[in-house]
């Protein structure tokens, strides 16, 4: 028998969620993004008709989701680099911390980037 | 008289819960709570249990959804508007009701080398070893598991990759990594690196967050990733 | 695959990891600062374009995130879908070369 959410409503397990499900995202979404930037190889003109889509409102919020998921997904890793790579002892206090940090880096990247954007 | 309305799961892997009234004391535990279902209810309910104070680690079940260690886990605490719910132990085969198949879980601790392997006879000195050595401070920091299975219940790697040794046995793996008076360290590294090792942990913490004596199987396991990589990149695994 | 072998991928995952998230942070920077004024070809080709120390800094980019997203895919779909054996590992193996050939691409196209 498998566990259900209450087994694994913990923070450190959404934290893995969060990294899980960004990382899926961000993969599907270069491929595209790649894409995107080699038509400049067919002169700035693709390259401009294809920005000027991006003036949409909603493109522009997809991409306030993306730099928000890029945001998650790099402040989430460096804490995941600290768990495997930094000795560290039984009870980690800094855990809790650490987690705040990397929801409230991730969430002044995509005001940063909103804010811009807009 | 004040009564906990107390779900128990009957039967083997398809089964049922069914539902018993027991009445409320104070400072009453859960593995109380089976007992009394048991010793007054339902004679033929099948559990386990061995020291009731928290040292022998069989009394693991699934209470409310979570996996505890349910001698030392008061209803107080874990009860939800005078209700329990009570199952066998999660990533395990059930046998009967709420006792789980442990031979996986042990299974496992052997494959990962789980025992120490002496190089000194009763006729040499006694080994010496500071306690302020790093290698001591980490066996210390991991030796007091007591083998209840709550991390590997509670472990969703264990779940999605039925091979992964789980956090309890690489744990200890670790422990006896850190042990130089080990005779089979290289040995044991082989024997727990790969996908269905130490490098199968995604650092959920599920298993530090539901250990009842607090332990950190996953720092310990981050030491078997670094220790195998680092074996790996110089040809020894 | 050999136990070795998975040891290895896992360090190339966490180096790459540690060489992404200096990239990432950089590419974060670039991006606030880039669309202040709004997007558009001529700026940003203009701020690329014979620009070696940024198509540098792109290309080892690209071949970090090439090393680092099929591996990471590669847990996924073993777990959560089931997908595993010499296939999927080739599979996923041509997908971090199909990132590397595009992403490569993309900075050419951006810098020449």
């Amino acid at each position: 028998m498998r566990n259900d959410l209450r087994s694994r409503n913990h923070r450190c397990f959404w934290a893995f969620l969060v990294h899980r499900v960004s990382g899926v995202a961000l993969s599907v979404f270069l491929p595209l993004h790649f894409w995107v930037l080699g038509q400049a190889l067919e002169g700035a003109g693709r390259l401009e008709s294809f920005l000027r889509w991006t003036d949409h409102p909603l493109v522009k919020l997809s991409e306030i989701g993306l730099v928000l998921l890029l945001a998650a997904h790099l402040s989430g890793g460096l804490r995941l680099l600290l768990l495997e790579f930094r000795p560290w002892p039984a009870a980690p206090r800094w855990q809790q911390g650490a987690l705040a940090l990397t929801a409230g880096v991730s969430a002044a990247f995509g005001l940063l980037f909103a804010l811009n954007v807009l | 008289m004040d009564l906990l309305r107390v779900k128990i799961w009957r039967g083997g892997e398809s089964g049922g819960f069914a539902t018993y009234d027991v009445p409320r004391q104070g400072d009453q535990t859960v593995l109380d709570v089976v007992t009394y279902i048991q010793r007054q209810l339902e004679p033929s309910l099948a559990y386990r249990f061995a020291c009731r104070v928290g040292m022998c680690g069989s009394c693991a079940m699934t209470v409310n959804g979570v996996a505890r260690w349910t001698c030392r886990t008061h209803v107080a605490k874990v009860e939800i508007d005078g209700g329990l719910e009570i199952a066998p132990l999660r990533n395990l085969p059930v046998i009967k009701d709420l006792v789980a198949d442990m031979r996986e879980f042990f299974g496992k601790w052997k494959k990962a080398r789980g025992h120490f392997v002496a190089t000194a006879t009763r006729r040499d000195e006694f080994a010496r070893i500071s306690p302020e050595t790093p290698q001591r401070k980490a066996a210390d920091a991991a030796i007091e598991c007591i083998g209840c299975g709550v991390c590997y219940a509670s472990c969703d790697t264990v779940s999605w990759n039925p091979e992964y040794l789980g956090p309890a046995a690489l744990n200890r793996a670790w422990t006896l990594f850190n042990d130089v008076r080990d005779g089979a360290r290289a040995e044991r590294l082989q024997d727990v690196a790969g996908d269905a090792g130490c490098q199968g942990c995604h650092t959920h913490l599920s298993c530090g967050e539901r250990c009842p004596k607090r332990l950190q199987p996953t720092a310990a396991i981050a030491g078997l990733k670094r220790a195998t990589a680092l074996a790996a990149m110089r040809g020894k695994l | 695959m050999s136990a070795r072998r998975e040891a290895l991928l896992w360090l190339a995952q966490r180096a790459s990891a540690m060489l992404l998230a200096a990239c990432v942070l950089l590419h974060l920077a670039t991006m606030v600062y880039a669309v202040r004024s709004g997007l558009s070809a001529a700026a940003i080709l203009g701020r690329t374009g014979g620009n070696l120390a940024w198509a540098a800094a792109y290309a080892t980019f690209v071949l970090a995130v090439a090393v680092h997203a099929p591996l990471g895919l590669r847990s996924v779909c073993t777990e959560w879908f089931g997908w595993r054996g010499r296939a999927w590992d080739a599979a996923f193996l041509g997908f971090g070369l199909l990132l590397a050939l595009a992403g490569w691409r993309a900075v050419w196209g951006v810098f020449q």
